[in-house]
């Protein structure tokens, strides 16, 4: 088992000021640049410190928001490809139809694999609906356009006899010569969150590993069933290193010190979603038949997409830290009881080979995100050895 | 329902009336709800209201890419069906749609009515001509887009699934072509000049996605125009005043 540690870098101490909308419309003069600057350096301090401890490293780009003050996701990867030694280091990711320049992205990701020894995996992602206004990407071809930069990207990256020349749909370059070439040969690993077993079946066709995130013991196993069944028509066997899984994670010396710790970070959940509803559903975004049924329940923007484990509604702005970790959405507590749910979770879906943890968000302290990251490390960390890649799925016994 | 064939494309819509022909081309959304002012058109001549290709129940055409695919297709709808003297009427998006097709060929209208039209930029970069309707809540823009919402919303909550997945498919094709640049383009102001017909620039008083004075300048750019302003009605005023638009078209072709 792999985990990696995950921070939106969000800006907290705005989050008491702003209303209704925690992104899009909300004006930077809420922005302090002095407590920006002490809160960046903190967050690269707990990334940094994951290389002594084992744990590997994940970043992601958010825009226009006060949950996520990430807004380039590879400045974060590039400076940690420098300041670690070992780790590896995923951005999930780049929102590839949401960037202009997919050759750009080809250079960033080159770049920093070479830096980094090889060290790079590289996330492409769709984005959020509410990351449409700020880059004023089209939502009605954005598929469209994502599969043209993702192609792109791999042709530049791997073609080692350029120039060649690419006029698609969306993009237009006659001389693509991109240098340097990556490190990872033909080229770093790529990674996809979904969140439907249908975009899994479609990651499948391209083998490779998706993440999920807010799923929880309800959606989860329908999504990796897709991606098996999808490989397995593709006469392929996907191996648990196809799987990650995202938690909030708070681990303590005692129960309530785990849970205080996760709780904290469960703010970012329940913040994250905190956005004016126009801007939550833009025309063509969602699936269409999703949208029918959204116009005809009255209803304007997405419905609620995470489940309790018995499949209610979660509401994850009221949603308690028990009630997270039902979901399985968290993994909280001693080191005993997370790696007990850590085990139930992995056992009841299947088994996954990565584990994305978010031991980072909201308000909780660099202190306590530096306990809880190295009590996960020193405690946890050892044990998820004994996880069987190939467990077979079981009824979880919930510690 | 009347099925129009332009070429490979099947085009839905509705042919009402014997006479002389009026094209109508309908605005992103809302597009049902133009049935009263197209009947009350449509005795005294011929109205041709398809719904655009990629709107309402049809997909959106393979090659389609911006509206002067559109505008092309329409001019195609013209001769092919050998019309001549046409009145062409375009309210918003339909408007912006007419614009295109005017500076293309005008050789088959007769009159040009263009009604809370879309297309054009005249203000500076940072200026914002057209309301960004996806930025707005959804009661702000109802109340920007009516006089009075009440009465025209309809309670999609009754909609058939195929009525609902027509407006769904209607406001999916509008942002489509009207994503970037925002519901205009950029080189059309400076053609304007070749729209050589008699137009009739309506505008309702109360538009709050196209403002009046919008309606004004286009007026101004196009070479034979002239501006009205419908009094108690928002940025379809053919749909909350059906009588007075068409009575004020009338007028237009009478005089």
């Amino acid at each position: 088992m792999k985990v990696w540690h995950f921070s939106e870098m969000a800006y907290h101490p705005a989050w008491d000021r702003l209303g209704e909308s925690y992104r899009v419309i909300v004006p930077s003069r809420l922005y302090d640049p002095k407590i920006g600057a002490d809160l960046y350096h903190r967050y690269l301090d707990e990334w940094a410190l994951c290389d002594a401890l084992g744990i590997n490293i994940m970043v992601n780009e958010h825009h226009a928001t006060a949950t996520c003050s990430d807004a380039v996701c590879t400045i974060p990867l590039a400076i940690l490809a420098r300041e670690t030694k070992q780790v590896r280091l995923l951005a999930l990711g780049m929102p590839l139809g949401n960037r202009t320049d997919p050759i750009r992205i080809a250079e960033e990701y080159a770049m920093i694999d070479v830096i980094s020894r090889g060290r790079v995996e590289m996330g492409f992602v769709k984005g959020v609906p509410y990351e449409i206004a700020p880059a004023n990407s089209s939502p009605t071809d954005l598929t469209e356009r994502f599969w043209e930069a993702h192609d792109l990207i791999l042709k530049a990256l791997t073609t080692q006899d350029g120039p060649f020349n690419w006029e698609g749909r969306y993009f237009h370059y006659r001389q693509v010569n991109v240098w340097p070439r990556p490190y990872q040969q033909p080229h770093p690993p790529i990674w996809m969150p979904v969140g439907s077993p249908e975009s899994a079946a479609m990651v499948a066709d391209k083998g490779y590993v998706i993440a999920m995130l807010n799923t929880g013991y309800r959606r989860t196993p329908g999504i990796l069933d897709a991606y098996r069944g999808r490989a397995g028509e593709r006469g392929r066997e996907p191996g648990p290193d196809r799987f990650a899984y995202m938690a909030m994670m708070g681990v303590g010396d005692t129960k309530e010190e785990g849970y205080r710790r996760a709780d904290q970070i469960c703010d970012y959940v329940r913040t994250s979603g905190i956005v004016a509803p126009q801007f939550t559903n833009p025309p063509g975004f969602a699936a269409f038949a999703a949208n029918v049924a959204a116009l005809k329940a009255g209803a304007s923007g997405r419905p609620a997409r995470i489940q309790t484990r018995d499949g209610r509604p979660f509401a994850p702005r009221t949603a308690t830290i028990e009630e997270f970790i039902d979901a399985g959405l968290a993994f909280a507590g001693t080191p005993d009881m997370v790696f007990r749910q850590i085990k139930d979770f992995h056992d009841y879906v299947g088994g996954f080979s990565h584990l994305l943890i978010m031991g980072q968000g909201g308000h909780i302290s660099h202190q306590d995100t530096v306990a809880n990251l190295t009590l996960f490390s020193r405690e946890v960390l050892p044990r998820l050895a004994e996880l069987s890649p190939a467990a077979e799925r079981a009824e979880a016994v919930t510690a | 329902m009347t099925e129009l064939r332009i070429g490979q494309f099947a085009l839905d819509g509705v042919t009402i009336g014997e006479g002389p022909p009026l094209l109508f081309l309908h605005g992103g959304d809302y597009v049902a709800q133009n049935r009263p002012f197209l009947e009350r058109l449509g005795r005294r001549r011929r109205v041709i209201a398809p719904r655009h290709p990629g709107f309402g129940p049809s997909p959106r055409p393979d090659g389609f890419r911006t509206i002067h695919d559109l505008a092309y297709l329409y001019l195609d709808l013209l001769d092919q069906q050998d019309l001549r003297e046409v009145v062409l009427v375009g309210s918003s998006f339909g408007g912006w749609i007419a614009l295109e097709l005017a500076i293309r060929s005008h050789a088959r209208l007769g009159r040009l009515v263009l009604i809370d039209s879309l297309g054009v930029k005249f203000g500076g970069r940072e200026e914002r001509d057209i309301t960004d309707i996806y930025a707005l809540p959804e009661a702000e823009l109802r109340r920007r887009t009516f006089f009075d919402p009440a009465p025209v919303v309809p309670d999609y909550t009754k909609l058939d699934d195929d009525a609902a997945a027509a407006v769904v498919n209607d406001r999916q094709a509008t942002a489509f072509y009207g994503w970037r640049p925002y519901m205009h383009d950029p080189g059309l102001l400076q053609w304007l000049h070749r729209v050589r017909v008699p137009s009739l620039v309506l505008w309702g008083d109360h538009d709050g996605i196209v403002v009046p004075d919008y309606g004004r300048r286009l007026a101004a750019a196009l070479p034979e125009a002239r501006f009205e302003v419908i009094a108690d009605a928002g940025h379809y005023p053919q749909i909350e005043r059906p009588d007075a638009v068409a009575a004020a078209i009338d007028r237009f072709i009478g005089g």
